[in-house]
């Protein structure tokens, strides 16, 4: 059993690394990059986001019909995931980092990220943990017909049939952005 | 292997490993990539420490086990692996004020300090009341066709989008 929860953990660890190279060498854990983004002066953050969207689509589209991969949606409702969305997007722009991103910032060197951004975040989420009884309470935090919802359960036959389109939409999309010098 | 000496990759190379990687994710640990949870899970610890009680106690901190796993070791792993790549590529700098910020806002390191964390808290609670983060909302829900998912990427776009007008201008 131990040896199974250390294997977890060690995955966990090396997908991490991996993962913080990536936003290295893409030049996400950098302030400058993603409030460019924000700013619509750089379209960086964007392109990372579409094509990995689509890479990795097609390989759920694959392995989910082979019960390789789990389909486990987060619950909640669309009204929460706005105004949750909205609350996230404020602090996005003020701090120009979200909580993946400012790990990587804190390897990058960026001092701003591992002092006030780490202290704001985890606060955050302390201050979210204290107010949950009251949200849950007045029934503010309702699940709708979304919650763990997604299109993979209704189309597991062939998911391709959605996400072959789908996903070519993407990338004219991310097409036109280049070639109109996004 | 110059090319882990390289700055910076096209980001539809990056996009492609990202993805890749949220697939070899789900197929080894059968987890998505996801961030924000290990931030609440770290709070939580710092929290109890200090008022042991109330944590356990807290209806919020009881639906989760707060201690090390999987999730945690992801952002620590980001950490590191950031890290690497920027020392390999002589991109490594410690900055206290960002270029951006500096040049068009202010070079007060006090002033950036006091947005970060203001920043950091409506960041911190937006994240749990979405139930999510750029990553796990954002590229993990996304691919798992999650409708939920794609509405809070939106939003957290349509919110930055308007703040980072609000501080830089049009």
């Amino acid at each position: 059993m131990a040896k199974k929860k250390d294997r977890t953990l060690m995955q966990g660890l090396v997908i991490g690394i991996l993962f913080g190279f990536f936003l290295q060498k893409g030049g996400v854990t950098k302030y400058d990059v993603i409030v460019g983004q924000l700013r619509l002066i750089d379209f960086t953050v964007i392109k990372i986001i579409l094509t990995a969207i689509v890479v990795s689509m097609l390989g759920i589209s694959y392995f989910y019909p082979k019960k390789m991969v789990p389909v486990k949606t987060k619950p909640g409702s669309i009204k929460n995931a706005t105004i949750g969305g909205l609350l996230f997007g404020v602090g996005f722009g003020l701090l120009g980092y979200c909580p993946g991103t400012i790990a990587g910032a804190i390897g990058n060197g960026y001092i701003d990220a591992i002092t006030g951004g780490l202290i704001g975040i985890v606060l955050g989420t302390v201050i979210y943990a204290m107010m949950y009884g009251k949200l849950k309470e007045k029934g503010v935090l309702t699940q709708d017909k979304y919650s763990e919802y997604s299109l993979f359960h209704k189309i597991k036959e062939n998911p391709f049939k959605f996400t072959l389109p789908f996903g070519a939409f993407l990338v004219i999309v991310m097409y036109l952005m280049e070639s109109n010098g996004f | 292997m110059d090319f882990l000496m390289l700055e910076r990759w096209s980001p539809y190379v990056v996009g492609i490993l990202i993805g890749l990687l949220n697939i070899g994710s789900l197929l080894v640990s059968k987890k998505p990539l996801g961030a924000s949870t290990s931030f609440m899970k770290f709070g939580g610890i710092i929290y109890k420490s200090f008022d042991k009680e109330k944590v356990k106690n807290n209806e919020y901190y009881k639906k989760n086990e707060l201690k090390l796993d999987w999730g945690m070791m992801l952002v620590l792993g980001i950490i590191l692996g950031a890290f690497v790549s920027a020392i390999l590529s002589g991109d490594f700098n410690l900055i206290a004020v960002p270029d951006m910020w500096a040049n068009e806002v202010s070079d007060s390191f006090i002033l950036r300090f006091l947005a970060a964390v203001l920043g950091g808290i409506f960041l911190g609670i937006g994240a749990r009341w979405a139930g999510g983060c750029t990553s796990g909302h954002g590229i993990s829900g996304t691919s798992l066709l999650s409708v939920i998912s794609w509405v809070a990427a939106i939003a957290f776009f349509v919110g930055g989008i308007a703040v980072a007008f609000l501080i830089y201008g049009m």
